[in-house]
Order: C-alpha cells, then structure tokens, then sequence
C-alpha cells in the first residue's frame, strides 16, 4: 500500500540550552531541542533529530502544596535546593533541572534577589546538566529578580522564564545580555504565542533563543484543547510560520497533580486505587499525550512517572529505525 | 502565494530606454528593488518591436542576475528570444509563456524540459480568448496533457485563465475566477495558477483599487501565483491579509508588521 505523505516545507527551529566550558559556561553538556520536520514520530514523513527531554522540578522552598506521594522521594532534600537537584540528576537521570523560585514569592517567605542569586548559584555548583529557571509568577517580583538571577547565572545559557505579553521586556532583556534562552507562554492562545514571539524577537533576541509554553491542562481537564493548540504550533512551524517554529516546553507535572484524580489521599478516594499509582500514572498519561501534540521539553515531577515516560519515547523513536 | 515583478517591461519608458541604451543601471535598480519587496520572479520583457530580440533578452536577463539571484520569468512570444534567455539565465527559469496551440506547445515544452523550466500556459488557443470559463479550462486541459506527455511535472506548469482589462471586458473577471476554481480540479495535484493582475485595471480610474479587489477575489478562488506590482505597499498587505483570511498563516497582531518585515529583509 502506498503511504500518503504530505511535503513539509516549514521546520521547528533547535534551541541548545547550557554552555559547556568551550563555549563560556561551566555545564558539563548541553540539550538541544526541536529541529523536528514533520509531525511528532511520523518516523516517514519527517525527522526527529533531537528526543523530547525531561526536565525535573526542583524548588527552593519546601513544595507544600505538592501531594505527600510526590514529596516522598525528594523528603531527604527539601530543604537543599542544591542536594535535591543532585538527586534528580545523579539519581533519577534528569536531563535538565528546572529550578522554580517560589520562595521569592510575596505571599510565600517573600526571598529577594540575593537570595535568588546564591540559590541559583548553588544549583548550578551541585550540576553540570543545563537549568530552566523561573521566577515565582509574580510579575513585579520576577522582574526585580529574574534579572539578577540571569546575571548569576551568566554565560550559562539557561532558559529562563516566564514571559507573557503583559509582561515580557525586562526579561527578555537579561536574556540577551547575560546569554540565556527564553520562555514565551501564551495563554491557550495561538495567535498570542505568535504575537509573543514577534515581540520578543523585535527587542533583538533571536528567535533560536525562545521556547515556546503554550499553557497545558493535565488529562481529565481540558487537555484536548491544549493539545490541539500546540498541534497548531507545529503545524505552523511545518508550513513555513518563522514566528511559530520554536520547539515546546510543557509542564506536565504542575497540571497532573492538580488534578483531583492525582490529589485525593487513599482515604477519601478508597475506590480509586492507591493514590501513588494513580498519580503517577495521570502525570504520565498527561505528558504521553502532549508528547503526541508535540511537546520538546517534560517539565516533570515524579521520577517513577520520567522513568516510564523517558522508556516510552525511547520505544517510539527507536520504531522509527530504518522507516525514516 | 508566488509573486512575479512585472516591472522590467520594454513598455515602461525607463526601461524602454535603458535597452536602447543598453544601460544596466536602471534594470539593476528594479531587480533590486523588486527582489527586496518580495519578489520571488522577476518577469523580464524586452518590449514591443526591439531590433535583435534575442540578443536583448539574454542581455536582460544577464543584467538582472547580475544582481540578484531571483529567478527571471522570460516574457516573450519569440522562441528564439525564450531559448536566449534560457541559455544564459542561472537557476529555474519560468517561461512566459506558450499559449494551448499545438504548434506553440511543441515549440514551447520541449525548452522547458530541456532547461528544467516552469511553464506559463494561458488559457487561449487560435482562435483567441475563450469567452467563458469552461472553454478555457478545456485550454487548460490541452495544456496540462501536452505538459504530461512532454515529463513535465505539474507543479511547474501555471495556468493563466488570461483576465482582460475590465473597463473593456468585464464579462470576462468572473469567467477567469470560475476558471481558477475549475483549473484546481484538473489533477491531483493540480497544476498552479496565475495571473497578469495589472491587465484587469488597464485603463481604469482607480488602477490600484482595481487590482487590490481583483486580487483578493482570485485568491479566495485558489490563485496561486501572479505577476503584479511588487512595490505597491498596499496591494502587498492585501497578499498579507488574505493569507490570513484564508488560514494559511496564524493571524497575531503584528502579522501586517511581519509580511512587511520579511519583504524588507
């Protein structure tokens, strides 16, 4: 039978992130991203040049609000935002650590950039893999700190976030000075993520330096449209749209243990199952199902969910053997 | 949408007079000039009753990919001229054009294979221009078998439905829109498109407005290719917009900004 093959003419844009000592940052290797020319393991139609990557979460403040399940296998290092990245890394195989600083937060312990700086620092001492850093979301607290973190951590080339259209300028600038990538999130929206990117690269960051985060739900809420929009990035991407053909990043563990399903303790959910396997189970369904729209980079949570999931992209790549 | 500059046109006094002269200078400046609009062809056409046609087609189009790399559109009814210019012309020529007589297609296909050309067809025959649309998808037709047999692909063949200026003609504007849509239909994959869009406004009052207007409406009916005024700012955000109202590209904001951008660089 004759495969029907349609002729791409667009590609998604690779985005390394981390510098190695040849080229000015301390990372003992670097994860490049994207490049892809067809949609996600249609091993026939197009290449995947670069495997989807997972990041693990990693915060500088005890994750509170993170179920016990998914607390219990960092519980030893909690405190140590440098000893719990050595642990995603060194323990759990991590190909990037993305560090979230929510203890700069107003409402949390309300940290401020010197804190923010050595935290990042200590991070970047304990491992050689490349960082995603966030700010803690709130716009006039990320942009007092973030670029104070960006300077810390320059030369680095981190990707860093998050910028949104109301709030994109001051990062984008400690970008482009101290040498880091950029996270561009829209809300569920295409158009903005377009828009976002054009902004951003009007300030004269280049485009091979933005990712973008199109927003996700977890499974069970709302996931199809999420999915449908970041189908619409690729597509983009594939039909020539510059402004769309950045690769992906997703946080996958955030959303899947929002979800009730994920959240509810054994006791006040008997007939479901026990709550680690479900859990990890909704996070793994979430980032499988994003992995298909087309996601680059797994913002994850559970290591025995990134264990399963790095297993599943490997079995989908390696079927692509010999087809291409 | 593939956008061929019209401007290097014997009918145009500066460049009537720049072969007279043979001066490189102004055909220079409109290659440029076109190519930084956006041009992705540049049509090339020695004018009217020019001594030695041959020799100032491959002169022109040498002078043009003096320049630029743009592929030219060799725009003549002289085959001798046409096989001048494709000898000297670098890259993908698109020849402009032969017309559905049997004679002119076996004249004609043959160069375009031989050079690795596009072909124009125009949807007329000896006895001139059909007047309604399936008489001149039937030209199409004849066009596209004749391109078949000669192993050219398809995809290099653009049917022009041939639109006649509309303050003369203007029975024949919605004919060619019917024929756009009915040439889409022919093959899978279908051959492409095109357009001589200033003959629609010839002579007109508000030429710009005519073309702008026209272009949209064929757009909308599968256009896929025309020969136009690249320079004209406001007919190229109309290029920009109905690729948006078609959903081509991803609408945002600052797609206007964007096209204009990309045109620029």
């Amino acid at each position: 039978m004759e495969v029907l093959k349609e002729n791409w003419t667009g590609k998604v844009r690779e985005v390394t992130i981390g510098a190695t000592r040849d080229r000015g940052g301390t990372r003992t290797g670097s994860v490049t991203v994207g490049g892809e020319t067809g949609l996600p393991f249609l091993h026939f139609e197009g290449i995947t040049p670069n495997p989807p990557r997972i990041a693990l979460e990693v915060w500088d403040t005890a994750p509170d609000e993170w179920p016990e399940v998914v607390r219990e296998p960092y519980a030893d290092v909690v405190s140590d935002p440098a000893a719990w990245a050595e642990k995603c890394v060194g323990e759990y195989g991590a190909d990037l650590v993305m560090l979230r600083l929510a203890s700069c937060d107003p409402d949390r312990e309300n940290r401020g950039p010197a804190d923010a700086q050595a935290t990042v620092k200590s991070v970047l001492s304990a491992v050689g893999v490349p960082l995603i850093i966030i700010g803690c979301g709130d716009p006039d607290k990320d942009n007092e700190v973030m670029p104070a973190v960006g300077e810390a951590a320059a030369g680095e080339n981190c990707l860093i976030g998050i910028a949104r259209q109301e709030n994109y300028k001051s990062l984008v600038a400690t970008c482009m000075v101290n040498g880091h990538n950029i996270i561009a999130q829209s809300p569920l929206d295409i158009n903005i993520a377009k828009q976002l990117n054009i902004l951003i690269t009007e300030m004269g960051l280049a485009p091979e330096r933005i990712v973008i985060d199109p927003m996700s739900g977890a499974l069970g809420y709302g996931i199809e449209y999420c999915y449908s929009i970041m189908e619409r990035v690729r597509l983009g991407a594939l039909q020539g749209d510059k402004m769309l053909a950045m690769p992906v990043v997703t946080f996958v563990g955030q959303e899947a243990w929002r979800a009730k399903e994920a959240k509810e303790p054994d006791d006040r959910a008997p007939g479901w199952g026990p709550q680690l396997k479900r859990g990890v189970a909704w996070e793994l369904m979430t980032a499988v199902a994003l992995l298909q729209a087309g996601a680059d980079i797994m913002v994850m949570r559970h290591p025995a969910a990134a264990k399963v999931f790095r297993q599943h992209v490997d079995q989908l790549l390696s079927q692509g053997e010999g087809v291409a | 949408m593939i956008l061929i500059g019209e401007r290097i046109n014997g009918l145009f006094k500066d460049v009537g007079r720049a072969i007279a002269e043979r001066n490189p200078e102004p055909i220079h400046a409109l290659a440029i000039a076109q190519t930084r609009a956006g041009a992705h062809f540049l049509d090339v056409n020695t004018g009217p009753a020019v001594d030695e046609p041959e020799k100032v087609m491959g002169w022109l189009v040498r002078t043009v990919q003096e320049v630029v790399d743009t592929p030219v559109s060799i725009d003549t009814m002289n085959v001798k001229a046409l096989e001048a210019g494709l000898a000297v012309h670098k890259g993908r020529a698109l020849i402009n054009s032969t017309t559905g007589e049997r004679a002119k297609l076996d004249a004609i296909l043959p160069l375009a294979k031989e050079y690795g050309a596009r072909v124009i067809g125009l949807a007329m025959n000896e006895k001139g221009v059909p007047k309604d649309a399936n008489d001149r998808t039937a030209i199409a037709m004849e066009i596209v078998a004749a391109a078949d047999e000669y192993g050219i692909s398809l995809q290099d063949v653009f049917i022009d439905p041939l639109i006649l200026p509309v303050g003369v003609a203007q029975e024949h504007a919605p004919e060619v829109l019917e024929t756009l849509r009915q040439v889409r239909l022919l093959a899978d994959p279908p051959p492409r498109t095109v357009v001589g869009l200033s003959n629609v406004s010839q002579k007109t009052k508000n030429r710009s407005l005519v073309n702008r207007t026209f272009l949209a409406m064929a757009m909308a009916c599968g256009l896929d290719a025309a020969i136009l005024d690249v320079t004209d700012q406001e007919l190229m955000d109309v290029v920009a917009t109905a690729n948006i109202l078609l959903n081509k590209e991803v609408y945002c904001d600052s797609y206007l900004e964007v096209a204009r951008r990309a045109h620029a660089g």
